[in-house]
């Protein structure tokens, strides 16, 4: 387990309250001139250094993207934007960091901002964390009057603004490019790459937009050093990270942990284990709803970081674990989860607007057991039609979990439907076009 | 997608009133000159909050004229996210969370609770038309599944019983603590904690 000491986020449960001077006695805002006085290169230098992955699902290293931006700012200015979106289910550590550590996440700002010369920022929220927006909102009215924003901000001869966007209930708002449209008051429709925000952006500016993890983490690596960061993990894969456990476990919690930490102990440690036992544990989604699940004989000797995922063809997505145990039904569980992305694509591309929709009915047929044996295969098809097909990344995010399922529990649909539209002529199979040749006496 | 229409009966006129108004200019100021169109989401929580929790299309056109931009510009942010109500939702509007964290800890049994309590079918005023109920995906309070989300704030950690209560003081005109309903702080594990301990003791 992670020595207390190395856990970044010290207030992740709120004992010790957000304001400002609870933070200074934690660490924050002690010495922001001198990580600033030792210069950009150095900044993102000792950024590249700690190998610090985007927490927002990606895992792009942020080092290398704060260096896209553009080097001297020319006639646009630079912007700096916060994704706070967090909308994946299972996952819930922004929200925690906006209550409860949110001068982290400021200071982050003001770093990350004088690294890529961006003068204004701005925090993307979710709606429906209103009451989460207006902690942080107190907490950056505090940084206003302790004069650690705005002019001059905290004596780094920087001046910074911050403001608060909120979003209104889309999901698809997390994925970058609609975010900046979403900034701009238009539909969150996410926009063609490239150009990437890095050159053309908000408002058509370079824009360097990242995690409200990623950001929070930044002083205090740039504090410890990004060897320290770096020592944590294993290579490419380093640091700590916000868990989120829930599902079915007896202690759903937040926990911020090594990377590379066996999923075995966090649920059995943090969590509390499964409920009914670790016998009964049927499926974990290890990254978010859009991370394939992982049945339970792998999750023995599972550890979690980015690499050691992807080889298990899944992802560490955004931390948010969601423990399935036997009590579920787990084609049903998948179902939901794809009424979640029918609900929530933003109809741009037709193969994600109407496939989410397909594989939510057909994946609700089959958790009743109406479905026929060919659209097992129907099903998979219709998945590799959308991933890779579409603008954003919400068609793979859509499809990736039912392609989870099919792998690993193609011989649990396949026990429950095994109808054969061709020998039982009786039964109405709604999408058979062909249904009134059967219907015929001599079929 | 989700299918969203606004009402049938809808007002004739809409303007903001006074507080609203100053709170839109504050707004404004936030983007840069000659991009105020970037005001229209939080304009649109603002007509929201003066209209009883919902837009009339009387609001979208006075907004667009306020932000200098086309009305159906308006139309389409406020028919593209699912916050906006296009339709009367009453005073206090619940939110369930049915997404599969909260469905697998039992969410449904909240869904119940309301349609006892409120109404037989979600988005429908209850009797004295105060109230209504929505089914909605993850609001992001997994940890704390199942939840449910009233006008701004999380009840959290929550069963029918629990439910039912909550229910019953709204609909008494009370104000219920949010939170957790299980009486655990945030979201630490809940009598198993083993990070941070100094500070939990200190």
């Amino acid at each position: 387990m992670l020595k207390d000491q190395d856990r970044i986020f010290q207030n992740l449960y709120n004992d010790k309250g957000s304001d400002v001077s609870s933070s200074q006695e934690r660490g924050d805002w002690v010495n922001t001139k001198e990580i600033t006085d030792k210069g950009r290169d150095w900044i993102i230098n000792e950024i590249k250094e700690s190998q610090l992955r985007g927490r927002g699902g990606a895992g792009f290293p942020t080092g290398l993207k704060w260096s896209f931006a553009p080097k001297e700012v020319g006639s646009r200015p630079h912007y700096l934007v916060i994704n706070g979106d967090e909308s994946e289910p299972g996952t819930c550590k922004d929200r925690d960091i906006l209550r409860f550590e949110p001068h982290k996440l400021i200071e982050g700002c003001l770093i990350a901002s004088y690294a890529v010369q961006a003068h204004v920022c701005y925090i993307y929220i979710r709606g429906e964390y209103f009451i989460d927006g207006q902690k942080l909102q107190a907490a950056i009215d505090e940084a206003y009057e302790k004069k650690l924003l705005g002019k001059n901000a905290a004596g780094t001869g920087w001046d910074l603004d911050i403001y608060i966007h909120y979003g209104a209930g889309a999901y698809i708002c997390g994925e970058e490019t609609a975010l900046l449209e979403s900034i701009e008051g238009k539909k969150g429709q996410p926009r063609l790459k490239p150009p990437f925000p890095a050159l053309i952006g908000l408002y058509g500016c370079p824009t360097i937009i990242n995690n409200v993890e990623t950001i929070a983490v930044v002083p205090t690596i740039l504090r410890r050093g990004g060897k320290w960061f770096a020592s944590l993990g294993r290579e490419k894969n380093t640091g700590t990270k916000i868990f989120c456990i829930s599902g079915n476990v007896n202690t759903p919690c937040n926990v911020e942990e090594e990377m590379n930490i066996p999923l075995k102990e966090l649920i059995e440690v943090h969590a509390g284990g499964v409920i009914g036992g670790w016998e009964n544990l049927q499926a974990v989604i290890p990254g978010g709803s859009s991370m394939p699940l992982i049945p339970k004989d792998k999750c023995e000797t599972l550890t979690m970081d980015f690499d050691s995922l992807m080889a298990e063809k899944s992802g560490l997505g955004t931390a948010g674990i969601v423990v399935i145990n036997k009590d579920q039904d787990i084609i049903k569980c998948m179902a939901r989860i794809a009424r979640f992305y029918k609900h929530e694509s933003c109809g741009q591309c037709t193969p994600c607007r109407e496939g989410s929709g397909w594989m939510w009915r057909m994946l609700e047929r089959m958790a009743k057991g109406d479905a026929t044996k060919d659209e097992v295969d129907m099903l998979g098809d219709v998945t590799n039609q959308i991933a890779g097909h579409t603008i954003c990344a919400f068609g793979e995010g859509s499809s990736w979990p039912v392609q989870g399922l099919l792998r690993h529990f193609k011989k649990e649909i396949e026990k429950r439907n095994n109808l054969d539209p061709i020998v039982q002529k009786k039964n109405n199979i709604p999408y058979l076009v062909d249904q009134h040749l059967l219907d015929k006496k001599n079929a | 997608m989700s299918l969203r229409r606004p009402a049938k009966d809808q007002p004739e006129s809409f303007e903001f009133n006074a507080s609203s108004l100053e709170a839109a200019n504050v707004i404004v100021a936030k983007y840069p000159e000659g991009k105020q169109q970037s005001a229209v989401m939080a304009l649109l929580y603002i007509a929201q909050k003066q209209n009883n929790n919902w837009i009339p299309l009387a609001a979208m056109k006075y907004i667009a004229k306020f932000l200098d931009m086309p009305y159906i510009k308006v139309y389409e942010v406020a028919t593209f996210y699912t916050m906006y109500n296009l339709a009367p939702v009453g005073k206090y509007f619940i939110q369930i969370c049915t997404t599969t964290p909260c469905m697998i800890r039992g969410a449904s049994k909240l869904v119940e609770a309301c349609k006892e309590k409120i109404s037989k079918n979600e988005c429908e005023l209850s009797n004295d038309k105060i109230c209504s109920w929505m089914e909605v995906e993850c609001l992001g309070a997994c940890v704390n599944a199942p939840m449910m989300q009233i006008n701004d704030d999380y009840y959290e950690d929550l069963d029918k019983q629990k439910t039912l209560d909550i229910l019953d003081k709204i609909l008494n005109g009370e104000t219920p603590k949010p939170g957790s309903y299980r009486g655990r702080v945030n979201n630490e594990p809940e009598n198993n904690r083993k990070t941070l301990m100094d500070l939990k003791n200190a």
